[in-house]
């Protein structure tokens, strides 16, 4: 009959041992990764920027050089992913690597290199949207919910 | 055109967000989560009609980061389901983001050809 | 009837302590420039091993720690009657492959990162059984193919936590026989799962912690042993944030001193090598108890030693499902006569 009080004492291990071990758990280095984030984050931003505007300059419609824009950023982040420097980059940048659409690049490529040792169709092909496939199922869903709505006011 | 210094300026600023949710939520919100979570609330700020004014800003800055991405995919449902009803509402999206997700596709399938995984 | 051989809640003693006579280490290249690379046999430039893949890397490693633990002993595969491994993988992969080369009878088993204890044990056991002769235990894992099957693929850009540990590229192998030569496995304490409510894939050391100091509390009280009677305790792979913990305990229950305590993990690398809290996996703890600490024994330079591996014992699937991380930790006693 002292369930209750067998728990009760369980939550209050449990929370004295959580505390000790937020106490000595390194916490990361806010202030340089905010930096990192921003720097970084800014300057892949800014470097679609140049690649929007030249290809405006060239005569495109701003639509088309926004999409050639994304298309350019995807291969050079596909490439750098390639080449092993991509991380090298988001352990420093973190955030200012994941949020711009080459991290998404990123995620989808890292995979298709994981799993080419399962095979081109089980490994590369089943396995390349592991850790992006979620945001196309979102990203889908959200988009066809607004469509509709939209139809419907 | 926009000017370069507020493209840096907003991105960074979007993307200094993702490191601050990531750094004080640690270790429950992950790079996955963070990719769903730009989309799906850059597709929701979008359909509100108060993501436009910040593309007008920021150009690049705001169409970059995946946000943009999401802002993408709900305008191109929205401008759909007005031309073509039900059938452009399913549409839409993918069909403003495919140059985009097919890229990510080609190009991580060749990459996957030509290279290995350093270690 | 109590068991004759059985002592308390946990521990078992050996009426003959079964010795181990024979032992080798392999570490991959960035364990190989950590502190204690010149302490193992080999030190390997690649991490593929020339294989294609990195399971058939580990794999082979394995093997080759098997072969060169029995070859410094003279023996050929055929000499030993059970091989006794386990590693990190789906299966137990690695040690499947390894066994179906080597071809001599094989127990699997699985104890996470607390695997090169767990072999020990029963391989002692075997021997004090009197079912056979010579036995060898073994362990291995490898940085690559477990961050492949426990995180991210290699290539994604993400941030490690600073409490995050870095699998080991390593293998461990001791060959156990009957007989009067080297040191001897006097005792060992086989632990209780612990599950402190921690969920953090990337803070193993604190979910490891209390395991550790729980077995090690069990195996003091069931042998009515003083806390310094062991002249070094070493836990498997804790790392630097687990080590910190599990002392706060060790002073709370009063048990192990400082001096007389240190962590495999934050051994095998140096801080400077960007691991953030240290070493982890099978490999961790069986490459330094097979190099340095049973060179060490072997000069006199250490008598009583207490091997503690700890495991932690989650799975992809059961992270995703928000399950918290079991943990378990079993000591070997070896010491010198």
């Amino acid at each position: 009959m002292n369930m209750p009080q067998n728990e009760g004492l369980k939550n209050a291990e449990k929370a004295e041992y959580d505390s000790m071990v937020s106490q000595i758990s390194p916490k990361p280095t806010y202030l340089k990764n905010f930096l990192w984030a921003f720097v970084i984050g800014g300057l892949i931003c800014m470097t679609g920027q140049i690649i929007l505007n030249s290809l405006i300059k060239s005569g495109m419609d701003l639509k088309a050089a926004g999409s050639m824009t994304s298309v350019i950023l995807i291969f050079l982040a596909a490439l750098f992913t390639g080449l092993g420097l991509y991380d090298e980059l988001a352990k420093k940048a973190g955030a200012g690597t994941i949020v711009p659409i080459t991290g998404f690049a990123n995620a989808i490529v890292a995979s298709a290199m994981e799993f080419k040792r399962e095979g081109y169709i089980f490994g590369v092909g089943a396995r390349i949207f592991t850790v992006a496939g979620p945001t196309l199922v979102f990203g889908f869903v959200i988009s066809v919910i607004i469509g509709l709505i939209k139809f419907l006011i | 055109m926009v000017p370069l210094y507020m493209s840096f300026f907003v991105g960074g600023i979007l993307c200094l967000i993702g490191q601050m949710i990531m750094d004080f939520t640690k270790p429950k919100i992950t790079p996955g989560h963070i990719l769903v979570g730009y989309i799906t609330i850059g597709a929701i700020i979008s359909g509100l009609g108060l993501y436009q004014p910040l593309v007008d800003i920021a150009g690049a800055g705001a169409t970059v980061p995946l946000s943009g991405f999401g802002h993408l995919l709900a305008q191109g449902a929205i401008e759909a389901a007005d031309k073509r009803g039900v059938l452009g509402a399913f549409s839409g999206g993918v069909e403003a983001t495919a140059a985009g997700i097919t890229a990510a596709i080609v190009f991580g399938y060749v990459a996957a050809v030509l290279f290995n995984p350093k270690s | 009837m109590a068991a004759p051989k059985k002592r308390g809640m946990q521990t078992i003693v050996f009426d003959n302590p079964p010795c181990l006579t024979s032992w080798a280490s392999i570490v991959g290249p960035k364990e190989g420039e950590g502190p204690w690379g010149n302490s193992f046999d080999v030190r390997l430039n690649d991490n593929l091993l020339g294989e294609k893949t990195w399971e058939k890397a580990e794999s082979k490693l394995l093997q080759d720690t098997v072969s060169l633990a029995l070859s410094k002993r003279g023996f050929e595969i055929d000499d030993v009657e059970v091989f006794l491994a386990g590693d990190l993988l789906n299966q137990l992969a690695s040690a499947n492959f390894a066994a179906r080369t080597l071809n001599i009878p094989f127990l699997g088993l699985y104890g996470a990162c607390s695997t090169m204890a767990e072999s020990l044990i029963v391989g002692a056991m075997i021997l004090d059984g009197g079912f056979c002769e010579r036995v060898i235990a073994a362990t291995s894992s490898h940085h690559y193919s477990a961050e492949r099957q426990y995180r991210f693929p290699v290539e994604q850009g993400v941030q490690r936590s600073l409490t995050a540990q870095w699998t080991v590229t390593g293998s461990g192998a001791v060959v156990l026989e009957k007989g009067v030569l080297g040191p001897k496995i006097k005792s060992a304490t086989i632990g209780k799962i612990v599950d402190r409510g921690q969920d953090d894939a990337n803070n193993m050391g604190a979910a490891m912690a209390p395991v550790a100091s729980d077995t090690i509390k069990m195996h003091h009280l069931d042998l009515n042993l003083q806390p310094d009677y062991y002249d070094l305790v070493i836990t498997g792979d804790l790392g630097s944030v687990g080590a910190a913990l599990v002392r706060q305990l060790f002073n709370r229950d009063g048990l192990v001193p400082k001096p007389n305590y240190s962590d495999c993990g934050i051994l095998i690398f140096d801080e400077k090598q960007d691991v953030h809290a240290g070493g982890s996996g099978c490999g961790c703890s069986a490459v330094m108890l097979c190099g340095p600490l049973l060179a060490k024994m072997q000069r006199g330079e250490l008598n009583k030693l207490l091997f503690v591996a700890t495991g932690a014992l989650m799975s992809p699937t059961t992270t995703f499902q928000g399950e918290t991380i079991p943990c378990i930790a079993h000591a070997v006693a070896i010491e010198n006569q």
